[in-house]
């Protein structure tokens, strides 16, 4: 299923799913965001505390499941990495960061644009202007260096993590903070949330989706095969919100947003140059790290880090706005994500002329 | 005929296609050959070279690494 109908397949799935959860009770233009999600499992285990933002989201723990669940099953499930976990890291903290000013990560930037938000366009040229940056790094020789094959334990700690969390979500310790009202508060059923997370997981996993790949790819090797997924999303998500009722386009009073487009753009701008120096946008990350990349479940918990400091420190914007924190952390994740570039590649041509094997040095 | 190997093993992507693109780039005649350790870096090199209309042969080494042989005609 490696084809183009596979990944016209998933878009359509995850465009159809994305609107049909909101339906069952999801946010509003949020039946899937990877960042938001990932933003509510950090602050339902009190790695922050905005308490309208706690909710152990069950699509998260269903991509992380399905794409390990598949990827055993087809003999793709192996433990390697290695490849600058902490670079890594420190990447995934500051893409989470700009996805939480603008309010998505790139799905639901997509999502966005489908139920009519315009801000999301904004958001768009942000993205778009990050992965072009991010290219010419990459077009220079900038590398992470190489994984290896790992004991498979390894691969097996992230999803034994998302097992544990889903017991937490149904038998609902004291420990676990869930919001009483807010975007934490709206959610659908348990178990319509997993059976989607499970099957997007499972459908990515086989197609390879991934919202920062498409661009990359049509502009760095001129291939629209992800695009063609990203497009299949908005097609599909834009069809049903209209069958729902949910379609209102304009640029205020959207849900969950703000129409700071300044923000809106570097926001983006920053998820983009991370994701395209990580090799992939946080849901490809996501289902990197179910079948065994134990450099993406690094960074999957370097965006759960990054929820938690967007939060407890003030940066994540809310419909009200982006606050000055968040403004200055945007500039300095551009910021340093650019030093990591420079450095990177600099010391990566070094070692290429004296002969030498970069590891990503 | 020129005959350069590619180790693109481990990279994560896009490294496999750029390493692929940078050697093709040069090569005037002949084939390279692209050592892969992934489904998907098998998968994207080839469809890259195919797109580009060289000609694609891949060679099963065994716990998933793969040799892709590509041919300029």
């Amino acid at each position: 299923m490696n084809d183009r109908k596979g990944i016209i397949l998933t878009g359509t799935v995850i465009g159809i799913l994305a609107a049909s959860l909101v339906k069952f009770g999801n946010p509003l233009n949020m039946g899937i965001c990877v960042a938001c999600f990932i933003r509510d499992i950090a602050g339902a285990i009190g790695l922050h505390r905005a308490g309208v933002v706690q909710y152990i989201r069950p699509e998260i723990l269903g991509f992380i499941l399905g794409s390990f669940i598949i990827a055993s099953l087809t003999g793709e499930f192996r433990s390697n990495g290695g490849s600058s976990p902490i670079i890594r890291f420190v990447l995934g903290m500051f893409v989470m960061i700009g996805a939480l000013v603008f309010l998505g990560c790139p799905l639901r930037m997509v999502l966005r644009l489908a139920g009519g938000d315009l801000n999301a366009m904004v958001g768009i040229l942000g993205f778009i202007a990050g992965i072009l940056i991010g290219t010419q790094f990459i077009k220079k020789g900038f590398t992470l260096g190489r994984s290896y094959i790992q004991n498979p334990v390894n691969g097996y700690i992230l999803p034994a993590i998302a097992l544990i969390l889903l017991v937490f979500l149904v038998t609902k310790p004291g420990f676990i903070f869930f919001s009483e009202k807010g975007p934490g508060a709206a959610h659908a059923p348990i178990i319509v949330s997993l059976a989607a997370g499970l099957l997007v997981g499972i459908l990515a996993q086989r197609s390879r989706i991934c919202m920062a790949g498409g661009i990359r790819d049509l502009y760095l090797i001129k291939d629209p095969h992800l695009v063609l997924g990203f497009v299949s999303i908005f097609i599909f998500a834009l069809l049903f919100n209209f069958i729902f009722g949910y379609f209102n386009p304009g640029f205020e009073n959207q849900p969950i947003a703000h129409n700071d487009g300044l923000w809106n753009f570097l926001g983006m701008l920053l998820v983009g140059f991370g994701s395209v120096l990580l090799g992939g946008c946080p849901l490809r990350q996501t289902i990197l790290a179910g079948e065994g990349n134990t450099d993406s479940a690094i960074t999957f918990l370097g965006m759960l880090v990054g929820a938690g400091i967007a939060h407890n420190f003030s940066l994540a914007a809310s419909p009200k706005g982006v606050p000055l924190n968040g403004k200055i952390a945007v500039i300095a994740g551009i910021v340093v994500i650019a030093l990591i570039g420079l450095l990177n590649t600099y010391c990566s041509l070094k070692a290429n002329r004296r002969g030498e094997v970069s590891h990503g040095a | 005929m020129e005959h350069k190997t590619v180790d693109a093993r481990g990279r994560s992507c896009p490294e496999p296609v750029v390493l692929t693109k940078q050697a093709l780039d040069k090569l005037t005649e002949g084939r390279i050959t692209v050592l892969v350790d992934a489904e998907v870096a098998k998968e994207n090199v080839s469809r890259y070279a195919r797109n580009l209309g060289f000609s694609v042969e891949i060679k099963d080494r065994g716990a998933s690494e793969y040799e892709i042989l590509i041919t300029k005609e």
